[in-house]
């Protein structure tokens, strides 16, 4: 079947979504921009692709039907074992990498400790692997940098102790590996990695692939069918770095404002947080731009700030919002400076200020930003769509509701759950548009 | 995956037409002239560009020094920068416009003029034009330096949007009774109104060709860019030229070139070269920015967008609607050439402006390249764009750079941009067809 591929190259993550011919969604893929957006753009495409092929068992599966319990049963299993799959195999470059690392110079005086270290370090995090991707297992992110390498502190932290290696050492071996495995491209066949997936889901859960020839059959052909890439459009800051021609290029202003557009048709305000830009998009009714604000020269109130503030307080970005959601007496915190956040972080703190009220302060003046810059574009029209990484965040969206109430009465305000996936929505439909007219 | 990379070449030398080659060497003239005055004994005249009154100061054999115009060829070179920090280390703040501080620091630090030579300490500080409020502010600071006569010739704002007989009459007194018998006893040369009629009449002829090359922009595909090939055009007349000799051939000379530019069907001549195809019209408002210029002109020229009708360029008076300078009414017509300066007009007088050049030109729409630094020209922007855009259902855009100040340029910013206005046009002409 012929697919339609938008990328959208963000400063903090990559986003692909894969369309089909009738303009549904099939896969969307994400990952962090590793500062390669090369290597980000296939991950994501990748990742997408596996999406869309989970799409494909979905529909022969008849999965969406709500009572059809055992097909989700099975989706789920054979979803979590192909994670597991390919964290393991990723595993394996790592330590690979690590073990590569040690004909350096660097480690040469410690080279066989570190070996013995470094093997029991990821023999410890493969046999915990199958408990990360457990059913009802909880991970902090998607991304194998952050669950390898928070697993890999607290495991080299044991060995170190245990084989009298250097901790520090450990870890410079782990730093200077992961950023080589992360801006590896994508390898190894994806159909073998579902079969793999489907020999362990019949190995492990039995009770649930009752049936299993059909199954397999199903999935089998399933990986027949082709996911042609037909055509490719990239939008996103990440867009001029990479070596698409131009014609497979697309503003993500653009792309937004019809990402916007296909979620919600009645959409004619867009506000766009990502990472490094604040965008407000006025777009008519064929989600065609009309004009457009964005933050300049400064990221103050962006997606990064709150990654910055996330770091300051030693928390996930994802802890911040719901944190932030138990605050009765938000702080009046104006500045939306990302360099200074951190003092005046600090200064509240010191003060005795709790960290929920600091935190709802913050994201209150991350929105009061945000509504500045779409005055700037034109205002607010009915209805109101909010998208990027930061429409995610709930304590940040209960501002925005309460401030467009304030100032611009009652909007409907759109926020889907895969607002993050905007852009490159709107780009896999320019992707589409180019070749079906 | 479609790939294509784009070759990493280092930037040629900028490709210039005759007549930029011509206006180079007539502003490196004028610099030598002025570092020469210490020798020749000639009086300087430091003056703004909006509302400048070359002829008057030529009347009294004084050579003018344009303070904006050092800072902009010293942003240009890729001076300014260092130069306003040398100002801002003096307590200047980050918010003072960018103009004042290079050339602040540039005198900090000796000032070495652009051609590498120290510029003459001024004689007289003549302030033509009151209407942007540093002006009147870096002229206090010039005169704390350098103790010498001080001209404030008022300019009354156009508030009304009309120049009444009042105001000129108003501007005439102010000549007769303040700026005329100051400039006599500094330069110690008596005023001679025939000799200004001679300079004016020069003045309009010059004027009449600059319309003509401006108004060439009308042509499908645009001959001229009216913004970044436009700073080239205004030089001379903006400057130190007007009123000469030298201003009329350098505009005949301009004038033919770009006559045969259109015999040939060319489109502006760019730093690469001649412009490809002319794929965007675009009507610009506000000041370029000069530190990284070249890199901002190829943001247009790349995408094939030309500006056709630019309000920079108008910024030292504005001819296109009619008015020249008069020998037969000559104090008068020098008062009503400050009131029509840009800048001196109101928000509706703009916006009227900007609609009508929208339309004229057949432009795509407006672009506002908004200042950082500069108040007289950003405040109001936003509603001027809005205006505009409603009154001619064209898209409109906004960017933000700044005069000469590199760090308030921020050019994957303004590229992300300009690219998504070009693209938004694009979307707008084709409708949902378009839309691919």
């Amino acid at each position: 079947m012929r697919t339609f591929i938008g990328i959208d190259l963000g400063s903090t993550t990559t986003k692909a979504v894969l369309l089909d011919e009738n303009q549904d969604v099939i896969g969307r893929g994400i990952t962090n921009s590793r500062s390669n957006y090369g290597t980000a753009a296939r991950v994501a495409s990748e990742e997408a692709r596996v999406d869309g092929r989970f799409t494909l068992f979905r529909r022969a599966l008849h999965a969406d039907d709500p009572s059809n319990l055992r097909a989700q049963e099975f989706l789920g299993a054979l979803e979590r074992n192909f994670r597991l799959v390919q964290f393991l195999e990723q595993l394996d470059d790592l330590e690979e990498t690590c073990i590569g690392q040690l004909q350096t110079a660097r480690f040469a005086a410690v080279a066989d400790k570190m070996r013995e270290a470094l093997f029991e370090v990821f023999s410890r995090l493969k046999a915990e692997a199958p408990q990360l991707y457990a059913p009802g297992a909880k991970r902090k992110s998607d991304f194998f940098r952050d669950i390898a390498g928070s697993r890999f502190h607290v495991y080299a932290e044991e060995v170190a102790k245990e084989s009298n290696v250097p901790h520090e050492i450990l870890l410079n071996a782990y730093d200077k590996s992961i950023i080589e495995v992360e801006n590896r491209p994508p390898s190894g066949d994806l159909s073998d990695k579902f079969r793999r997936a489907m020999a362990r889901v019949i190995e492990h859960d039995a009770h649930i692939t009752d049936g299993t020839r059909d199954l397999t059959t199903m999935i089998e052909n399933t990986l027949g069918i082709e996911l042609e890439e037909t055509y490719l459009v990239g939008t996103g800051y990440g867009r001029v770095t990479l070596p698409f021609s131009k014609e497979h290029i697309r503003s993500e202003i653009l792309c937004h404002g019809l990402g916007a557009h296909m979620m919600y048709p009645k959409t004619r305000t867009v506000l766009d947080i990502g990472g490094q830009d604040t965008k407000g998009i006025q777009i008519d009714e064929h989600g065609i731009v009309e004009n457009f604000q964005m933050n300049d020269r400064c990221a103050a109130g962006c997606g990064r700030y709150l990654g910055y503030i996330a770091d300051e307080m030693n928390m996930g970005l994802h802890e911040l919002g719901p944190l932030a959601m138990q605050s009765n007496k938000p702080a009046r915190i104006n500045s939306t400076c990302t360099v200074f956040a951190g003092a005046e972080l600090r200064d509240r703190l010191s003060l005795g200020e709790k960290r929920e009220d600091i935190l709802a302060g913050l994201h209150r003046a991350i929105i009061l930003r945000a509504i500045s810059i779409i005055s700037r574009s034109g205002g607010v029209t009915d209805e109101f769509t909010f998208t990027g990484g930061v429409a995610k965040n709930e304590a940040a969206v209960r501002e925005l509701r309460k401030l467009l109430k304030e100032n611009y009465g009652d909007v409907t305000i759109n926020i889907n759950p895969d607002s993050i996936y905007t852009g490159a929505l709107g780009a896999s439909e320019f992707a589409r548009r180019a070749v079906v007219s | 995956m479609t790939v294509i990379t784009r070759p990493k070449a280092k930037p040629a030398d900028a490709i210039k037409d005759a007549s930029m080659a011509k206006q180079k060497a007539m502003m490196a003239a004028h610099y030598d002239r002025l570092s020469d005055a210490p020798e020749t004994g000639q009086k300087v005249a430091a003056t703004f560009v909006p509302g400048n009154l070359n002829e008057l100061i030529m009347c009294f054999d004084m050579v003018n020094n344009l303070p904006e115009v050092n800072a902009i060829q010293n942003g240009l070179r890729r001076t300014s920068g260092s130069y306003v920090m040398e100002a801002e280390k003096l307590g200047h703040s980050e918010d003072v416009c960018t103009y004042v501080k290079s050339d602040i620091g540039m005198m900090a630090r000796g000032n070495i003029g652009p051609n590498g030579r120290k510029l003459p300490n001024p004689d007289v500080l003549l302030l033509s034009y009151t209407g942007c409020f540093t002006f009147m502010k870096w002229f206090e600071l010039l005169r704390r330096e350098y103790g010498c006569e001080t001209i404030m010739f008022q300019t009354p704002y156009m508030a009304d949007g009309k120049i009444t007989p009042d105001m000129i009459a108003y501007m005439v007194k102010q000549l007769k009774q303040d700026v005329i018998p100051k400039l006599e006893k500094v330069s110690g040369v008596k005023f001679d109104i025939d000799r200004l009629r001679e300079y004016l009449k020069k003045s309009a002829v010059a004027e009449d060709d600059l319309v003509k090359v401006l108004q060439s922009a009308k042509h499908k595909p645009s001959p001229i860019d009216a913004y970044f090939g436009g700073i080239y055009y205004i030089g001379p007349i903006f400057g130190a030229f007007r009123g000469t000799d030298e201003a009329i051939d350098y505009y005949r000379f301009l004038r033919e070139e770009v006559d045969q530019r259109i015999r040939e069907g060319k489109g502006p001549v760019t730093p690469d070269g001649d412009m490809g195809k002319e794929r965007y019209r675009l009507v610009v408002e506000g000041p370029p920015n000069y530190t990284n210029f070249r890199q901002f002109w190829k943001m247009f020229y790349d995408e094939g967008a030309v500006v056709v009708a630019s309000s920079y360029t108008k910024v030292g008076g504005t001819y296109d609607f009619g008015f020249r300078h008069n020998p037969d009414k000559p104090l008068e017509s020098l008062a009503e050439y400050c009131l029509n300066v840009y800048t001196n007009r109101n928000l509706p007088m703009r916006v009227d402006m900007l609609e009508n050049y929208v339309n004229e030109y057949e432009a795509d729409g407006l672009l506002i390249n908004s200042i950082k630094s500069c108040n007289s020209f950003s405040a109001g922007q936003l509603l001027m764009m809005r205006e505009v855009e409603k009154r001619t259902g064209k898209p409109a855009a906004f960017i933000e750079t700044d005069l000469v100040d590199p760090r308030y340029f921020s050019a994957a910013n303004v590229k992300n941009r300009l690219e998504s206005y070009f693209q938004m046009i694009e979307q707008k002409r084709g409708g949902l067809r378009g839309a691919a």
